[in-house]
């Protein structure tokens, strides 16, 4: 099952399109990080899957089929948006207590468990809560409803990393217990490597990179090498980023498969998460491999009537 | 690698739902740890420290390795790493799922014995003597001594292909 499918998916405010031509399958079961510079389109992308805004052209489904922001998409999704926003007037209980009644489904047992394992205080105001506090509160609520899917944009942000641990601590345990699926935007690379099995890169409004973690970093390299070979191996190797000195250079590479053979002369070194984002990043044409996500058909330019504003 | 509901069967020893398990779960005689700065992948981190563990008597055969649950709360990490680890340590047939309770240890590390130990460790010194006497540090013996391994177990992989799992704790 895909948590999220979309096809031909774009959006534009007014004149500019924030979102183009995504084509792309998040499977269930995985923690999958979202990354990309700012503005690459990962908060509409979210608030496209969760159904609070809707396509400018091609369709997005959730949960196997259910088009976004249908009952049973609601019912299905749990989402927390930046800054894991709660009235700050509003005790703990008084959040639990409105988001039991606005919600069909509500674990409130749960949420009441979880909030004294948190040692939050049921009658203190959200407001006076420190941050981590508050992010879980937020968390707390979105995951009393039971979700299959759990929406997070940018939870770690404002936390310091103790609360990020336990913000992350949080959410695995969930998926432990529960089969819950994630999907999470971040910027903190290094933090996703221990938690994300599946990553989905955007820029400049489009999917650039989508596969199993796993699969990505066993199927590129970093080789080391003379720099005056260098240049042998744009022609017979997939290059994502190459960086030289007079002698030296170092080549971040797509192997077509974990047991590539090594140049002679060459040392490979496996990469880790953070510098294989970092290298698609700063190559922004460098192709989504082909084998680990879909193919991409060319298409027609997105429907321009259906506009809808913000 | 996907998993639809929750754990698969193997590792749903899950504590009660009301969270009352004591931490780290009293059944297993490891706990792990991660080196982030190892470069090495997770699940193999936590295949590694088992079979580590092995080697040096941790664990024996009939011990339970910790609880899915267990590693996922205390390290952060993601649980279908857990059970990636744990899948790789059945298929080498060193632990064992069983349903309701974890996953055990099913087999030891086979180690060759101690007199041929000492002759090998003795071939051994006598070539660090001659690598020293050409000029080599230790820094240079350690880089030479590693790439070589790694072209040894490159081109007997490559020709004889994959001898069997009891093979694998040599290197």
């Amino acid at each position: 099952m895909n948590v999220i499918e979309t096809q031909d998916l774009g959006k534009r405010y007014r004149r500019d399109w924030v979102l183009r031509e995504c084509n792309l399958q998040v499977p269930a079961g995985h923690l999958s990080a979202l990354v990309g510079p700012n503005g690459a389109g990962k908060t509409t992308l979210m608030q496209l899957a969760v159904g609070l805004t809707v396509p400018t052209s091609g369709g997005i489904t959730v949960l196997g089929g259910q088009p976004a922001g249908s009952p049973a998409a609601l019912d299905g999704i749990a989402f927390v948006a930046q800054d894991a926003p709660v009235y700050k007037n509003l005790s703990a209980t008084d959040m639990i207590h409105l988001t039991r009644n606005l919600n069909r489904g509500f674990d409130y047992r749960y949420a009441t468990a979880r909030l004294g394992e948190l040692g939050i205080a049921p009658g203190k105001k959200s407001g006076k809560l420190s941050g981590g506090q508050r992010a879980q509160l937020a968390l707390t609520l979105a995951l009393a409803r039971r979700p299959q899917l759990l929406i997070l944009d940018e939870p770690l942000a404002m936390l310091d990393p103790l609360a990020r641990q336990d913000f992350m601590a949080t959410v695995m345990t969930a998926m432990a217990d529960d089969g819950v699926s994630v999907l999470l935007s971040s910027h903190a690379l290094a933090e996703l490597e221990r938690v994300a099995d599946y990553l989905v890169l955007m820029s400049g409004g489009q999917l650039q990179v989508a596969g199993e973690v796993d699969e990505l970093l066993a199927c590129h390299r970093v080789l080391t090498g003379p720099a005056a070979e260098a240049d042998r191996f744009a022609g017979q190797l997939r290059v994502v980023q190459t960086r030289r000195a007079g002698a030296q250079a170092h080549l971040l590479v797509k192997m077509s498969g974990p047991d590539d053979p090594v140049p002679p002369g060459w040392e490979a070194h496996p990469v880790s998460l953070e510098e294989l984002v970092l290298a698609y990043l700063r190559s922004p044409g460098a192709e989504v491999p082909p084998e680990l996500s879909l193919t991409r058909p060319a298409l027609a330019r997105p429907a321009e009537s259906s506009e809808v504003s913000r | 690698m996907t998993i639809d509901k929750g754990i698969s069967a193997a590792d749903a020893a899950l504590p009660s739902p009301d969270g009352s398990a004591p931490p780290g779960g009293p059944g297993s005689p490891i706990e792990f740890r991660l080196d982030s700065a190892s470069g090495v992948p997770t699940y193999l981190q936590l295949v590694q420290q088992v079979e580590h563990a092995l080697r040096l008597g941790y664990l024996k055969p009939g011990d339970q390795l910790p609880k899915v649950r267990d590693v996922v709360t205390s390290l952060t990490i993601n649980p279908n790493t857990v059970l990636k680890a744990y899948r790789e340590l059945e298929h080498k047939g060193l632990a064992a799922g069983r349903p309701g309770q974890g996953t055990f240890i099913e087999a030891t590390l086979s180690q060759i014995a101690l007199p041929e130990l000492t002759a090998l460790r003795r071939t051994l010194l006598g070539w660090l003597a001659s690598a020293d006497a050409a000029g080599l540090d230790e820094d240079g013996i350690v880089a030479l001594v590693t790439s070589a391994l790694r072209d040894f177990f490159d081109r007997r992989d490559g020709s004889a292909g994959r001898r069997g799992t009891d093979t694998e704790g040599v290197a």
